[in-house]
């Protein structure tokens, strides 16, 4: 039992990564959505650079969320049924699937439409792919496919935190809230 | 106004009579050239092609002095990657291609430097402006043919392609890197 409790939270590192990719995924994605339908502007070429910037933080952070988490288990889940912890595991999966491909899609996308990334303003990213205009038409389908996916799937996964939270009165919400240990 | 199209037409005329040459003499292979303006926006560096263009280079290894380059460009033929770009760099604010269809460079003194390389002196006339430019060429010959390739930079604000409020955003300066093939 007591050990139960030990482990009971996540580390620091972890809950920061959470919520830090949680309001990144929130801006790029809000930013992605409006900056498509703009009309040619310096605006919008700016507005672009900041969405492909924080795609690519995204993308590094959640692989560094991947070797922290590997390093350190998460805490064991709250006691529910087992289709919930089936529903738990498939979504986690999902979105770290979906955390990981959406911005390397929208990279590789920047790359076959020529346009490289440069990070900040400063560092160019190696292009993973080289121009070509169809691949960058099925790309760019591809990546909004995700985006939205990835969208229902946040949606989803903020709907059962609440749920727990609300409805089960159990820690599962808590534990990525409080702030125990590093 | 009339007489302005006049001038413009007869211009025109010689440009062609110039570009097109005597028959017999080899004119530039476009399947195998190029002309690409690289420009930077948000730092981005973009590789944009001119996919119509024509000329001529008569250039003699054993008088290279006596090199002759006349080169037209449709103005309008410049690939932005999507065709949502490509129309707005064809808009008046930019190169407006429907008034000045054409950019051409003709030479006008050619000075021999180090085997297979010269400076190509000319005059340069986008978007109704003209600037006297020197380009460095190499020159490289095949069996059957002969490619020249050179690379110029030129300020967008010289030739009034585009307005003020991109300057934030797109670099003044433009790359023109060419690999003519005739």
């Amino acid at each position: 039992m007591r050990q139960t409790v030990a482990s009971a939270g996540y580390t620091r590192t972890a809950i920061t990564l959470h919520w830090l990719i949680a309001a990144l995924i929130t801006a790029g994605f809000t930013l992605g959505a409006t900056m498509v339908d703009l009309h040619i502007s310096p605006r919008k070429v700016r507005l672009y650079a900041y969405h492909k910037w924080i795609g690519i933080t995204v993308l590094a952070l959640v692989l560094i969320r991947c070797c922290w988490r590997l390093l350190h288990a998460p805490p064991p889940a709250e006691p529910m049924p087992r289709w919930q912890m089936s529903a738990a595991n498939l979504a986690h999966g999902l979105l770290y699937a979906l955390m990981i491909c959406t911005p390397l899609i929208g990279w590789l996308y920047s790359s076959a439409s020529g346009y490289p990334v440069v990070y900040l303003k400063l560092w160019q990213l190696p292009d993973l792919v080289s121009k070509n205009d169809a691949l960058a038409k099925v790309l760019v389908q591809v990546h909004g496919v995700l985006a939205w996916t990835l969208f229902w799937v946040v949606l989803l996964h903020s709907a059962a935190a609440f749920k727990h939270h609300f409805i089960d009165h159990d820690a599962t919400l808590r534990r990525m809230l409080v702030w125990r240990r590093g | 106004m009339e007489r302005h199209f006049a001038v413009l037409a007869v211009g025109a005329l010689l440009v062609l009579t110039l570009v097109t040459g005597a028959a017999g003499v080899p004119a530039v292979d476009v399947s195998k050239s190029s002309i690409i303006v690289t420009f930077r926006q948000e730092n981005v560096p973009v590789d944009a092609p001119f996919k119509k263009f024509n000329g001529r280079i008569d250039y003699d290894p054993q008088h290279p002095g006596a090199a002759k380059a006349a080169i037209e460009i449709t103005t309008g033929s410049l690939d932005l990657g999507s065709e949502e770009y490509s129309a707005e760099v064809r808009k008046k604010n930019w190169l407006d291609a429907t008034t000045y269809r054409t950019a051409t460079f003709i030479s006008t003194a050619i000075k021999p430097g180090p085997l297979g390389h010269f400076d190509a002196t000319g005059i340069l006339t986008l978007k109704g402006k003209t600037q006297t430019v020197t380009v460095p060429v190499s020159v490289a010959r095949a069996v059957t043919t002969t490619s020249f390739d050179g690379e110029l930079q030129l300020s967008r604000s010289y030739f009034g392609i585009g307005d003020p409020e991109w300057n934030d955003v797109v670099d003044d300066k433009v790359r023109i890197k060419f690999h003519i093939v005739e």
